[in-house]
């Protein structure tokens, strides 16, 4: 089974979000997955970052294709639509059920076999496309649910469970998305909650695609010495190009630290993106600049982490196709259907 | 002997030179004279340079199927020489251009031959290149309105409609027109004994092909989404779709549109975008072409097992693989009504023409909202791409939408609790809710194992049950799905069953059976699953020939399967070569058997 039911338990003296609602509002059922799996603790920073903000659970649609990855819409957000499609297709559904209904927020979960093989090319066209969504990829460079085998992110070199080394290049999402002309590209790790909460609800603010690469270690098939996906690897080689505070719209603006020198960048909804400078001279709004500094990082070994590159003001989906603001699932057949007269009318240019 | 209305002609001419305005010039103007015709264009696979046909039949008495033989040939296109000399019947005639040597090749001795010097005399008139090359077309035209006796008042107010906007466009039009039909006058016996007459038999009807109305249909029946992957012979469905909607549904307040059309990356994905908006409440399709229906395969389970609706328009060509893109038939039958791994069916709706295309488009929304799974309109290249004379398509503004069992947020308030997959009426169909309805209504949509309300499951009798409770929408959809039509005559002694776009040329072979001596009753199969009419129908008949358009008699198999019938008990007739079918042939094959079966 992969998925259980939590019972409800009451536990009165929780704290409460905007909504009135406590974080376990925000919860699914049980994972099934393996005890210490990365992609647990991305659930549970997705909870964190889905109850701060004050999304209500309803108005989200969680979409993901099939894999360990994809099961984790289970996982959290109970009382939200979910739609688990197949494999390497979600964002396909995601575009459809988007173009269908804009006024739903979309999260789609997928994985680095799900996203870097069978559905490299759904997931380049979504970006292309700009639908807005958060895309996270819970990458752990392996293929869990077949029990082992090398996926398109694993990098040269590392080794499999058996010890056997991957002769192919990795595909890397992150330079990916930056060539592709993605508006919102982030990686993190499932280890580092405190990065990645502030980097998901700066995605979830986000006027497009956004995309987070999220290293999410497999303990069953990917954690050994050899691997570069593990939880020792990605904490000794981790690099943190920005460190952002996500700042939403209703709340006052405070600064931890007068002295820290900050960069602020604005988001659709009016709320705001600010990076502490961890990094000498990185400018998160320059594609060009980002795209090398990432691959810099790539060819030492190191894993860099951060809001990599944003750009607000761009166009989604619907603003390059010109739909209406209404929801196209809320217009009335009357507005639909051209009628009779219409049909008429037209007919006499058949003849 | 004089044929006034019933007769064919065919221009064989080089693809990419501009016949086709000159062609469907001809037809409407043929059928502005109120005689019914049918254009059929025999084209290549290819942008400019390879041969290509153009068949137009008249017939006063109303036959829409491809003609059984050629009155007139207008050879233009050296190339096809050959071959365009060989159709034409004993006793006719072609034309084609003398400015160069008669070659040997068109010498026949009982045909006559009508020499046209176009190349030469375009190039004495007209300046450019360009128009020497466009124009000989409508030089081709107006020598055909001479031997024809083409209204020239019909001609000249067509044009007027296409180029009266462009004066210096309009005259050159005007001459070339006038050098055919002056040429033809002075050197010919005009008209020929086959000619045209004006009759009053076109009124309330329309020339239009079936992409055309089913993308008309598809607006009519309110989808806001559609998906696609550019595929011959299907690409102009949603160039029509698109075209509708910048006619009527751009917000007047706003300029922005009440639609959007993705153009995905491949059909995998048009099929996903089209699950996806149906999923999330629009009404969505995507149109497709064989190659494209293989390629979607896994994601029409997925609606199939999920129970999402979803329309896919497969516009069939010949296959397999990438078969001939540009001739037409119906191989996709099984493809569409078994299509995807594991235990499935599909609902398909087979129109005749496009104005059945039209009806149908719209019926198979309401059926996929009804019955929340794939519907498939399968029409063909030949039903799709040509131009046929239909009745006038007509709209009652009292029709709504049928979208079947939603709950909204105040119908979810009453019920206890929300099982997506629970059959509470007993017939198959469960209730499905939309996202962001409410946390009630929430549930998890999952291509695994399920249980009836939703849950993943594992467990045989809980999975069973749900496979179980398909089978029965299945059959319940089968009363509903629009029935066959029947066309019986007393003292039958044979069955005929055919089915989508050889509906025309079976009508017409029903009469000429008739003529000697064959009464055949016809039924024409509209939709899968079929109905008991079907069963009873083939039960009735001892004697049943299954008219298709594929190898494998794909038709016949399913009626077999479905209904239990012998499959020996049913003759195939088959015509697979990528053509139009024509009544001679199914005449042919229906007594070749008679006569085979009493000897």
């Amino acid at each position: 089974m992969t998925s259980i039911a939590k019972p409800p338990v009451r536990h009165p003296g929780l704290p409460k979000n905007a909504l009135g609602l406590t974080k376990r509002d925000y919860e699914g059922a049980m994972s099934t997955l393996c005890a210490g799996c990365g992609h647990d603790s991305v659930t549970a920073a997705l909870v964190q970052a889905f109850w701060e903000s004050d999304c209500p659970p309803h108005r989200a649609a969680k979409m993901s294709g099939i894999g360990c990855s994809s099961k984790t819409t289970a996982y959290f957000m109970k009382h939200s639509h979910g739609f688990n499609s197949v494999h390497g297709r979600m964002p396909s559904v995601t575009s459809g059920a988007n173009a269908a209904n804009r006024d739903l927020m979309y999260i789609g979960i997928s994985g680095d076999g799900d996203s870097l093989s069978i559905g490299l090319g759904q997931m380049s066209h979504a970006i292309r496309r700009n639908v807005r969504m958060l895309y996270m990829l819970e990458n752990n460079g392996v293929y869990g649910l077949t029990k082992g085998q090398f996926s398109a992110a694993s990098d040269i070199g590392s080794t499999s469970k058996k010890g056997e080394a991957n002769v192919q290049p990795p595909i890397d999402p992150c330079l990916l998305a930056l060539t592709l002309g993605a508006t919102f590209v982030a990686r993190s790790f499932s280890g580092d909650k405190d990065q990645l909460v502030p980097i998901i609800k700066a995605g979830l603010a986000h006027n497009g695609f956004a995309l987070i690469d999220v290293i999410s270690p497999c303990v069953s098939f990917n954690d050994h010495e050899g691997s570069t996906k593990s939880y020792k690897y990605t904490r000794a080689h981790e690099v943190e190009l920005t460190s952002s505070d996500f700042v939403p719209l209703r709340r006052e603006i405070t600064t931890p630290n007068a002295d820290t020198e900050m960069t602020a960048v604005t988001m659709h909804d009016g709320s705001t993106v600010r990076f502490r400078k961890t990094h000498e001279d990185y400018d998160p709004t320059n594609r060009e600049q980002a795209w090398l500094h990432v691959r810099e990082c790539q060819k030492r070994g190191e894993v860099a982490t951060g809001i990599l590159y944003i750009e607000e003001g761009g166009k989604d989906m619907h603003a390059l196709a010109k739909t209406v603001g209404t929801p196209l699932v809320d217009l009335p057949y009357s507005v639909l259907c051209p009628g009779s007269k219409a049909l008429d009318a037209l007919m006499e240019e058949y003849r | 002997m004089s044929q006034i209305n019933d007769f064919a002609f065919k221009m064989g001419t080089v693809n990419g030179t501009g016949s086709a305005s000159a062609n469907s010039l001809l037809m409407q103007a043929i059928f502005r004279m109120g005689i019914p015709v049918t254009g059929k264009n025999i084209f290549p696979s290819n942008i400019q340079g390879l041969p290509t046909w153009y068949e137009i039949r008249v017939s006063k008495d109303g036959y829409t199927a491809r003609p059984p033989e050629i009155d007139l040939m207008v050879a233009i296109n050296p190339a096809t020489y050959k071959k365009d000399v060989a159709c034409v019947r004993p006793g006719g005639y072609l034309m084609y251009d003398s400015s160069w040597p008669m070659p040997e090749e068109l010498q026949r001795d009982d045909i006559t031959i009508l020499g046209v010097p176009f190349g030469t005399m375009c190039v004495e008139t007209f300046e450019r290149d360009r128009d020497r090359t466009l124009l000989r077309n409508i030089a081709y035209a107006g020598a055909l309105a001479a031997l024809l006796e083409i209204d020239m008042d019909v001609v000249h107010e067509m044009l007027n409609e296409k180029f009266g906007k462009k004066k210096a466009l309009l005259d050159l039009n005007f001459t070339a027109i006038r050098l055919g039909y002056d040429y033809a006058k002075a050197n010919f016996e005009c008209p020929l004994p086959f000619h045209l007459k004006r009759m009053d038999e076109t009124s309330g009807h329309i020339l239009m092909d079936g992409n055309t109305a089913c993308g008309l249909g598809a607006v009519f029946a309110g989808a806001t989404v559609g998906a696609w992957y550019p595929i011959t012979p299907s690409t102009s469905l949603m160039e029509a779709f698109k075209a509708f909607c910048e006619e009527y549904r751009v917000d007047k307040a706003t300029g922005l549109n009440n639609y959007c059309i993705i153009q995905a990356e491949d059909e995998l994905s048009a099929a996903g975008i089209a699950i996806g908006a149906n999923w999330a409440g629009a009404r969505a399709f995507t149109n497709t072409s064989g190659p494209g229906i293989s390629l979607m395969q896994e994601f029409i389970g997925l609606a199939y097992f999920t129970e999402i609706p979803c329309v896919f328009f497969d516009v069939q060509r010949v296959g397999p693989a990438t078969g001939m893109p540009t001739r037409t038939q119906q191989g996709d039958l099984f493809s569409l009504a078994y299509a995807s791994h594991g235990d499935t069916k599909h609902i398909v709706l087979f129109p005749a023409n496009p104005e059945d295309a039209f009806y149908l488009s719209i019926t198979a929304f309401d059926l996929a909202d009804r019955f929340q799974t794939p519907v498939f309109v399968a029409t063909d290249l030949d039903i799709g791409m040509n131009d046929w004379m239909v009745k006038r398509l007509q709209w009652d503004d009292t029709r709504t939408w049928d979208r079947g069992k939603v709950l909204n947020a105040e119908e979810l308030e009453k019920v206890k609790s929300f099982s997506r997959y629970l059959d509470v009426d007993g017939d198959g169909i469960a209730a499905r809710t939309l996202p962001g309805v409410g946390a009630k209504g929430a549930y998890f949509v999952r291509g695994s194992g399920h249980n009836k309300h939703g849950a993943y499951t594992e467990d045989s009798a809980e999975y069973q049950e749900v496979l179980d409770r398909l089978a029965l929408k299945f059959h319940t959809a089968a009363s509903v799905v629009p029935a066959p039509e029947f066309f019986v005559q007393p003292d039958a002694e044979i069955g005929i069953v055919s089915i989508g776009g050889c509906h025309a040329a079976v009508l017409e072979a029903v009469d000429r059976l008739k003529d000697q001596g064959i009464v055949a009753d016809y039924m024409r199969i509209k939709a899968f699953p079929f109905c008991d009419d079907v069963q009873e129908f083939l039960v009735k008949h001892p004697v049943t020939f299954v008219v298709e358009q594929n190898r494998d008699a794909q038709l016949r198999a399913m009626l077999a399967i479905e209904t239990g019938v012998a499959r020996d008990r049913m003759t195939a007739v088959l015509d697979y070569g990528g053509e139009p079918l024509t009544a001679r042939g199914v005449v042919s094959a229906v007594i070749t058997h008679l006569q085979g079966a009493t000897v």
